[in-house]
């Protein structure tokens, strides 16, 4: 009784994953296939490169894939300097109304950037970023999750080395520096996955900032080029999909344990 | 040596203040005053050429109120929440208790209900298109198959919503699933080796003993499930545009609408003051519950 039960459970977990990644195989085979071979699911059906031809014609891929790049890359420097001097002055420093000040930046996490859109839109116009790499980064960088992040990493620093580093004569910054941040590593690495992935994949913010093919993110452009008006067939927007998912995919299937463990490890609970 | 102290104090509070200020001002300028900068545009009119906006204090409330399609969509994301938390946290759980387990296949299995979670939203839907069209899609071929009917499902208001929350669904419960696994690889091996002494079945050791040590990171994911039944509306905009007829509209994607295809900047922010007040009453909920069963440092 109870082996056909674990009997069962396997099947149904790997059914399970069956259906979770089935979407993305039948892109796939329709990425490679005529759109109607995709359709008929002939499997004997011939391959092909051209949807991905006509759909790498359809758009300034490169254009979008470097915009994309830079973004996730602004974002993330900006991220790593903003949190790490909060986190650090909430960790380890004692200030008056500490405690009144972490609250506000917890609420942060509930002010979601994507429900300011309208306000934000206008702070941005007004600041002179719109339709800017910058304008689309600026309003994440202050991440409260991140500075929540960071904060717990730091406590975890015993501060004998803290004091061993200033007894050196070590300034405060140094010290952060030279000893918190190399110590703080891994959760440097978590973030940054899950930072990376964030922005990747973002797309209501920077659809609204953005105005022009030059700071177009991917994710942007993809929705424009499958858009119903444009009239392009489910192949082509298949290969086009691949195509743009393609990097952050292989990136995964690639450093899957690094990625997972890097979760773990952060201690992201 | 008192002296030393205070200027210790001091020390600190200013260095603190400092490395906090970045932080600070960025925090101001895109979540705090654009906050207030809200609650303040939802007391005015909509300013046109002929008539400047002038304060017209809860009017903007009150027409929303008095919108039948505000409560369609209301009731839409309502719905979206009520369906897509509990059930995205059931599977993560079942696929972290498999994915924990000694399967065939479990580098397969785990990697396969992890993927969705690095695609981006509008790739998603750009996949799961493929399986809704009407006639060429996969799931009318299916249903061909048993002879059933072509059934539109983006298409008819009856499923239009249904077809979106299983597209969130699918593309979030990967992700929590990682923090159950985290969470499970906590659970000291001991609590499964006593419980096999005293002669457990695995089903009640994984009630009794599993679910309840979860109970934190359960509580963690449905804050993050709450938010994501707000924020995750990227899809609506390659599968139904929030149609047909306002059917799978929900609030966000609504609040966008407003703002910038129809131009009207105010009810937009008086509807994102409503949508903040609702996230501000989930947060201190949360927050409290969170603060009494889980200790941060």
């Amino acid at each position: 009784m109870s082996r056909l039960g674990t009997l069962l459970e396997q099947a149904g977990a790997i059914l399970l994953a069956v259906i979770w990644i089935s979407p993305l195989l039948f892109a796939f085979w329709a990425a490679f296939h005529t759109s109607s071979d995709a359709v008929s699911f002939n499997l004997l059906s011939p391959w092909t490169l051209d949807n991905f031809r006509t759909a790498w014609e359809g758009a300034p891929w490169l254009r979008y894939f470097l915009n994309t790049f830079l973004l996730v890359t602004i974002v993330l420097i900006g991220q790593f300097f903003f949190t790490t001097l909060a986190g650090f002055a909430f960790a380890k420093m004692d200030f008056p109304a500490k405690d009144f000040v972490f609250i506000l930046v917890l609420m942060q996490l509930f002010i979601l950037p994507e429900v300011l859109i309208v306000e934000n839109y206008a702070m941005v116009s007004r600041l002179g970023l719109f339709d800017s790499l910058f304008g689309v980064g600026m309003p994440y960088m202050a991440s409260a999750f991140g500075i929540f992040l960071m904060r717990q990493s730091f406590k975890s620093v015993p501060i004998e080395l803290h004091e061993a580093a200033r007894i050196e004569g070590c300034s405060l910054l140094g010290i952060l520096w030279r000893v918190y941040v190399p110590l703080a590593k891994p959760t440097y690495l978590a973030y940054a996955l899950v930072s990376v992935s964030t922005h990747w994949n973002n797309f209501l913010w920077p659809l609204i900032v953005t105005n022009s093919p030059d700071t177009r993110p991917l994710t942007v452009g993809l929705s424009i080029f499958g858009a119903p008006e444009n009239g392009v067939d489910i192949s082509v927007i298949s290969a086009a999909t691949m195509m743009s998912v393609a990097p952050l995919l292989v990136a995964f299937l690639l450093f899957q344990r690094q990625f997972v463990q890097a979760f773990l490890r952060a201690g992201i609970k | 040596m008192n002296k030393r102290v205070n200027l210790e104090r001091r020390r600190q509070a200013i260095y603190g203040w400092l490395l906090l200020s970045p932080a600070a001002v960025m925090l101001s300028i895109f979540a705090f005053y654009p906050s207030a900068a809200t609650f303040w545009s939802s007391l005015f009119s909509r300013g046109t050429r002929r008539r400047p906006s002038e304060f017209i204090a809860l009017e903007n409330y009150s027409d929303l109120f008095a919108d039948p399609t505000f409560w369609v969509v209301l009731k839409n994301n309502l719905l979206y929440a009520a369906v897509t938390i509990p059930v995205s946290i059931v599977i993560a759980l079942a696929m972290a208790l498999w994915a924990n387990s000694k399967i065939p296949a479990r580098g397969f299995v785990r990697t396969a209900y992890f993927t969705p979670t690095v695609l981006p939203m509008i790739a998603a839907a750009n996949l799961w298109l493929f399986f809704y069209t009407p006639g060429l899609g996969v799931l009318d071929q299916i249903g061909g198959l048993f002879g059933l009917p072509s059934i539109n499902w983006l298409g008819q208001p009856q499923t239009a919503l249904w077809a979106v929350i299983i597209v969130t669904i699918w593309k979030e419960a990967g992700f929590f699933m990682i923090f159950y696994l985290a969470a499970l690889q906590t659970i000291p091996e001991d609590l499964k080796e006593a419980s096999d002494i005293e002669g457990a079945s695995r089903w009640t050791y994984t009630r009794r003993i599993v679910l309840p040590l979860l109970m934190p990171t359960t509580l963690f994911i449905m804050v993050n499930a709450t938010i994501n039944s707000v924020k995750l509306i990227d899809h609506l905009f390659i599968l139904t545009k929030g149609g047909p007829s306002d059917a799978s509209k929900l609030i966000l994607y609504y609040i966008w609408e407003m703002a910038f295809a129809f131009f009207d900047a105010p009810h937009a922010a008086a509807m994102t003051i409503l949508v903040l007040g609702v996230l501000c009453i989930v947060a201190a909920v949360q927050l409290f519950f969170i603060d009494r069963r889980t200790h941060y440092q």
